[in-house]
């Protein structure tokens, strides 16, 4: 549908509904999510993920494993992890399809580079970030194949829609064929070969310890599950105090920095409003931004000198910024 | 090609858009094509137009639907052989576009740019001085919109002191390309070989300073994140869309503050507004005024569906004064919030450079505002035209030091 509308969800407002949850393998699910209103989501690169902010107000990062090519929808696949810290079991037991959550990103940490050759590796639930990836490197036209690792067929997520491609996918279940022999499945280095990997941490360690000698850019992980978040985005109210202006202002749970300062008549310029361009990007002079924008890399969000307003909130009570 | 025009539901129009008294002043044309509706069929491109900001910007977000890689001028490279090898950021779709808009994002981004800031920011005084102390008369465009550029951006990006009088007008010729092959573009047909030629030269490897834009991005071939056939490529996108474009930005900030100077001194009074008064001008004025996409399907806009395959012109400079979107559009306002313009286009193909651009011309207005406090026009304006870019030739200004 072509509305002629300013469609486009603001990212600093997006909540998205659960429009579908299903089961994609014995403990894993699969939820398609959609804007409220049926806008447009913010474009993503296979590779991306999200965050999602639970009723809960815990805050959980899936890679996107859906279509880009259609802009209303997300999908993303939870395994239920009975060691977790509570984020799985709340998807898996309680969220219901209706279910508001709320999003941050996508954030590419993950992305697919250009290869003639691609050997892509998935350990159980690390298939999320391959499916769009392999569909984009069909498009480009290059040589691919999937090895997916996991313990049981029963357990592996996408089977179905893998076996579309044909023998390029090979799935290799430990029930079936024993362990696997990584060091051979891998092999030497190959100029024109790029190997991405995604999966448990025992996984990328050992597919890490192989290729510790390859030349740089050859090999690409996402650590994903193995990544410590920091504290949770709050779900209440903040003071952000603006140097500058010499006023402070309270930004509600639902409204982002961008509008609480602008209502405050301070002028900041934006144009994404979707934390993608770097337009607003302020800085901060004190206090804990929680970042939620698909620009900066892990060790910007750490150091925490900087923040882009329309889509970051704080994880303290107060932030000062430089305005 | 053409439809038969009883299949063609839109409105019609018989302007050319490309011709001497539009490129002249454009304003009353785009006025007449957002009061003819969403979208327009112009008969004598066989193409369609939007003027009016939610479907020019709604387009420009919708990459599923209004493609690049069939050229973003009227050419449709389906049919016809690019004149040159496409772009891959401009004139691409994902996924190829992914990479090397992924790498150029990293590159140009606003923290990494931060540290040309002070540099720039002493080149930009010592410009200044030096065309102050030659008297209070100069040419703005030629002394300061151009001058600023030609001195910090070739040098940012690396590239060697020789050749770089091939700049401006390899990129004059590159915008004019977009349009239709009229007579700007025959004027530009005879040096396109040799400019060319000499742009190539200028986005090889052991060229490069080790430290600017252009080493950097070889530096992300060598990490594989690009190939190494797409970097010269790359390089040649900044070259091609960073100095014609900021050039005209500055002239037309420069312009709207010489033609408004109650606003000149609220930037004096306030110089944080420098940044906003630069995306003000770019929406007054549009730089790039126009672009075409081409549709992937058959789509309908207002009533109108327009086939699978064809062009769609989006007049950027059009959305930018509708007033459907913008209170009092064709007024240069610094107190106006001009985000969400689409000067710099938006969505995936949103100008890349645009940081830089921002820092170029807050550099030189900051540089401008210490030392002068009131600017007017003191001779006959001329314009420059181009078939995508709203340009000036020369701005005689005169400015009173204080």
């Amino acid at each position: 549908m072509f509305t002629g509308k300013n469609n486009v969800a603001d990212a600093s407002q997006v909540k998205l509904v659960v429009t579908a949850k299903t089961k994609a393998a014995d403990g894993v699910v699969a939820l398609t999510l959609d804007h409220p209103e049926g806008r447009r989501l913010p474009d993503w690169t296979p590779g991306s993920h999200i965050d999602i902010v639970l009723p809960s107000g815990i805050n959980r990062q899936y890679s996107l494993c859906g279509d880009r090519w259609d802009a209303h929808s997300y999908r993303i696949a939870v395994l239920h992890e009975a060691q977790g810290r509570g984020g799985s079991a709340y998807i898996h037991e309680q969220l219901t399809e209706g279910t508001t959550v709320a999003l941050g990103g996508p954030r590419n940490n993950f992305p697919l580079a250009p290869s003639e050759k691609y050997l892509f590796i998935a350990g159980g639930i690390g298939i999320t970030p391959m499916l769009p990836m392999i569909q984009q490197a069909d498009l480009l036209g290059a040589e691919w194949k999937l090895l997916y690792l996991g313990r049981s067929r029963n357990t592996m997520a996408f089977l179905d829609e893998l076996a579309a491609y044909g023998d390029r996918v090979v799935v290799m279940a430990k029930d079936e064929s024993g362990p696997c022999r990584l060091q051979e499945l891998i092999g030497d280095p190959q100029a024109d070969t790029k190997v991405y990997v995604c999966g448990p941490q025992r996984l990328l360690t050992a597919v890490e310890r192989h290729c510790a000698d390859w030349p740089v850019g050859l090999l690409r992980v996402e650590h994903f599950a193995a990544k410590a978040h920091g504290a949770p985005a709050r779900a209440t109210a903040f003071e952000v105090e603006l140097a500058r202006a010499g006023l402070s202002v309270t930004v509600r749970p639902d409204q982002s920095i961008l509008d609480a300062v602008q209502n405050a008549g301070v002028s900041v310029l934006t144009s994404c409003r979707e934390g993608t361009c770097g337009t607003c990007e302020v800085t901060v002079l004190d206090g804990d931004p929680d970042h939620r924008d698909s620009i900066l890399g892990d060790a910007d969000r750490a150091a925490g000198h900087c923040m882009f307003p329309c889509v970051s909130r704080s994880c303290s009570d107060r932030l000062v910024l430089d305005l | 090609m053409t439809a038969p025009l009883s299949t063609i539901d839109a409105p019609l129009s018989d302007a050319d858009p490309f011709s001497y008294d539009i490129l002249e002043d454009p304003l009353p044309f785009q006025a007449e094509l957002r009061a003819a509706g969403p979208v327009v069929y112009l008969r004598k491109y066989d193409v369609y137009a939007m003027g009016r900001y939610d479907e020019v910007h709604a387009a420009l977000t919708d990459w599923q639907t209004f493609q690049s890689a069939a050229g973003v001028g009227l050419s449709n490279f389906r049919y016809e052989k690019p004149w040159r090898p496409p772009s891959l950021l401009l004139e691409a779709d994902p996924p190829h576009h992914d990479a090397p808009r992924a790498v150029l994002t990293k590159i140009l981004g606003p923290r990494e740019i931060r540290g040309l800031a002070d540099a720039w920011a002493a080149d930009a005084e010592e410009l200044v001085e030096d065309l102050l102390a030659k008297g209070t008369e100069f040419d703005a465009v030629t002394d300061l919109a151009a001058a600023f550029p030609l001195r910090v951006f070739p040098d940012a990006v690396g590239i060697p002191k020789d050749g770089r009088e091939h700049l401006l007008p390899y990129g004059d010729h590159v915008f004019n390309a977009f349009g239709p092959p009229n007579e700007l573009v025959a004027k530009g047909a005879p040096r396109v070989a040799e400019l060319s030629a000499s742009i190539a030269t200028k986005c090889a490897r052991d060229v490069l300073t080790p430290d600017g834009f252009g080493a950097q991005i070889w530096a992300a071939a060598d990490r594989g994140d690009i190939t190494e056939a797409q970097a010269p490529l790359i390089i040649r996108s900044l070259l091609t869309a960073g100095v014609d474009t900021t050039v005209n930005g500055l002239a037309a900030v420069l312009y709207a503050f010489a033609t408004n100077p109650d606003q000149w001194a609220r930037l004096r009074e306030d110089p944080a507004l420098s940044r906003t008064a630069f995306d003000e001008a770019v929406r007054f004025e549009s730089p790039v005024q126009t672009f075409f996409r081409t549709t992937a399907r058959d789509i309908e806009i207002g009533g109108t569906v327009i086939p699978e395959g064809r062009k769609i012109l989006m007049f950027l400079g059009s959305a930018n004064r509708d007033p459907r979107r913008w209170e009092n559009p064709d007024a240069f306002d610094l107190s106006r919030d001009p985000s969400g313009h689409v000067g710099f286009g938006f969505g995936i193909h949103q100008c890349v450079g645009q940081h830089v651009a921002r820092l170029e011309a807050a550099t030189i207005l900051n540089a401008l505002s210490k030392r002068i406090a009131s600017i007017e026009i003191s001779g006959p304006t001329r314009r420059h035209h181009n078939n995508t870019l709203r340009a000036w030739e020369s701005l005689p200004v005169r400015v009173k030091l204080g």
